[in-house]
């Protein structure tokens, strides 16, 4: 141990390793922030300066970024390739039971499945809509709204029945579904979708309602059958719960009535819309460019005349969420879940299900 | 095996010697029923659990149904005494009876109350409402409808998908609607057919043909627009509406072809025949 010490205290003297040291202590120092300093003018002062050299710094390289890319237009060359930013959707979490588009088991599976009588068309959708015991407000405002979004719906009001009490005479009536709005504090906040007779049952969380009279610039819907859009269902779980809001609408939309009714699945959050739209050919402005031939060329190749289509909401406007799919019609007891969401399942920001 | 329901059925809609039907309403003379009224819920025979309070001898009693014992009727009915104070035979009853009513609260179904942490409430409405700007709803409806619109789905006489196209057509079927009313105009009133190739050379300045031109063309455009059922006299109307519009358009005709070259009027000769050639193919 001495002789130890004494080397040590021998290195000490070297120039070498004092060097070394004067390193380390650098490096274990922390990096100079301006939250650092204790003086609040000051240290304003410097975080603004900061703040704004980034802001250049941003700023220029952009502009490089431009630059770059007229030149590579004038020399004709490809431009340089255009980074696609990070979003959440891009860097999702893989999914194994995500659908590819020729996915035999799938396509068999939904074939099986108990939507597959209405989807194909032997059947047609007959729809009962109820409530939770308490009901008002807006509750009823939903529903007469949901009314003339879903055709073929009745509401039954639910007096003191149990939901199993329900879901029997919806079978003994032939209904193919039953849809159950649930209000709290006056406000609807879950849907429950349970398909009959032994179709399976969805609650959603339903958050965001926006009745019609509270859009602005809505329009009226007409009492044709309205078409659908699923979008972004890719998962197992997502097929199943697409198809089951599929079977809720009639499968030969009437398109004269230009009516549409969305479910936009985006971050597991389904986006419920209703539209009505409408087929316009629309102008479209020539960008001329500085006396430049080649994009004059190019502008001249576009077609005058384009086809758009416009907008104008309908109402209801929801979100739902999907809380848990059950096996079979409502039973919480002896239920058997497909899928329940839990709080352990919210890993990470990026994991999805639908 | 006691059925309740089975026994229930019977004596309801067969025979039950307590009923007693009289005009106020159906009343039970058993002397266990709790209410004296004929129903599923206060029937002494049809419930497996049932209790009562009866009298005997100015000492109350209460009766309590054991459905275990029901094939030795002796036995059917367990008896405690009450005592004479009011409060400590409501708390006799009560500790007697526990079971029947934990029973009943417990097959009444109710919502169950979970808690909706606050934390989470706000993290999920702040990731919907990024969500939403992410999915750029009204543009994504809009791509799918121009999509479908391509694949052909929508069916086109319905649709306002080509409004250009509808309009062209419009025009073309005016055109030669105008030319068979001509071509009737020829044979009432023996005139020349110039106004059809008037209309094809579109290019004259003169601004009165014009506005009859257009006249004219929203006439039939109202033809068009009327029912398939057509009216006779509306049509009579209509004839003679554009009688008088061609007569006019004529005049004007001939005082710009008066002005117009030669060589305009051999062009219209030969259109002339044209015409005709039209006309058998009419008729």
């Amino acid at each position: 141990m001495a002789i130890g010490g004494k080397r040590k205290r021998n290195n000490d003297s070297d120039g070498e390793d004092n060097s070394s040291k004067r390193e380390t202590r650098t490096e274990t120092k922390e990096p100079f922030r301006p939250s650092m300093i204790k003086n609040k003018e000051k240290r304003s002062e410097i975080h603004a300066k900061l703040k704004h050299q980034k802001k250049l710094e941003k700023r220029a390289k952009s502009n490089a970024r431009d630059a770059a890319v007229k030149r590579a237009i004038e020399l004709g060359e490809e431009p340089p390739e255009k980074k696609v930013p990070k979003t959440i959707e891009n860097t999702r979490e893989v999914d194994e039971t995500v659908c590819k588009p020729d996915d035999e088991e799938l396509f068999a599976g939904n074939d099986a499945d108990e939507f597959s009588s209405i989807l194909k068309r032997q059947q047609s959708p007959k729809i009962l809509i109820t409530t939770c015991r308490f009901n008002s407000t807006r509750g009823p405002a939903l529903i007469s709204e949901l009314l003339q979004v879903i055709p073929n719906a009745h509401y039954f009001k639910r007096g003191t029945y149990d939901l199993k009490k329900i879901v029997e005479y919806a079978n003994k009536k032939d209904f193919t579904s039953l849809v159950v709005v649930h209000t709290n504090r006056r406000e609807p906040n879950a849907l429950l979708i349970i398909g009959l007779p032994e179709g399976p049952t969805a609650h959603f969380k339903l958050t965001n309602l926006v009745l019609r009279k509270d859009i602005k610039n809505h329009g009226v819907p007409t009492s044709h059958q309205p078409e659908l859009v699923l979008n972004n269902f890719t998962t197992r779980l997502g097929h199943r719960v697409g198809r089951m809001i599929q079977s809720l609408f009639p499968q030969d939309p009437e398109f004269k009535g230009r009516r549409v009714v969305t479910f936009h699945n985006q971050r597991d959050f389904i986006f419920f819309r209703h539209h009505r739209y409408i087929f316009e050919t629309k102008e479209i402005k020539k960008i001329e460019s500085k006396g430049k031939n080649d994009e004059d060329g190019k502008s001249e190749k576009v077609p005058d005349h384009k086809t758009i289509a416009r907008l104008q909401e309908c109402g209801p406007r929801f979100t739902l969420k999907l809380k848990s799919l059950q096996h079979g019609t409502f039973d919480t007891k002896g239920g058997e879940y497909e899928w329940v969401h839990k709080p352990e399942m919210d890993t990470s920001r990026r994991r999805f299900f639908l | 095996m006691q059925h309740d329901e089975v026994i229930w059925q019977v004596i309801r809609h067969n025979h039950c010697s307590y009923m007693a039907k009289i005009t106020t309403g159906i009343f039970c003379r058993n002397p266990y029923n709790v209410t004296g009224i004929c129903n599923r819920s206060s029937c002494p025979l049809a419930n497996s659990r049932y209790a009562t309070i009866r009298e005997d001898n100015g000492v109350f009693y209460l009766y309590m149904k054991t459905i275990e014992r029901a094939h030795t009727p002796k036995d059917l009915w367990e008896r405690v005494k009450l005592p004479r104070n009011y409060q400590q035979a409501l708390e006799v009853i009560d500790k007697h009876l526990m079971r029947i009513r934990m029973r009943k609260l417990s097959l009444k179904t109710r919502e169950k109350i979970t808690t909706l942490p606050r934390k989470e409430v706000k993290r999920e409405a702040r990731r919907e409402e990024k969500a939403e700007k992410a999915a750029v709803l009204e543009k994504s409806i809009e791509k799918e409808l121009l999509v479908r619109l391509q694949n052909g789905l929508y069916p086109g006489d319905i649709c306002n998908a080509n409004f250009e196209a509808y309009k062209k057509v419009i025009d073309m079927v005016e055109k030669s609607q105008a030319v068979e009313e001509e071509d009737e105009m020829i044979e009432e009133e023996e005139a020349g057919p110039e106004y059809v190739e008037f209309e094809e050379e579109d290019d004259i300045e003169d601004f009165g043909a014009f506005a009859v031109h257009e006249s004219q063309g929203n006439g039939s455009d109202d033809e068009n627009d009327g029912s398939a059922e057509d009216d006779e006299t509306e049509a009579l109307n209509q004839r003679k509406a554009k009688r008088k519009m061609t007569l006019a358009s004529k005049k004007l005709e001939k005082d710009t072809l008066d002005s117009k070259s030669k060589k305009a009027k051999v062009l219209i000769e030969v259109e002339h025949d044209d015409a005709v050639e039209r006309q058998r193919a009419v008729l």
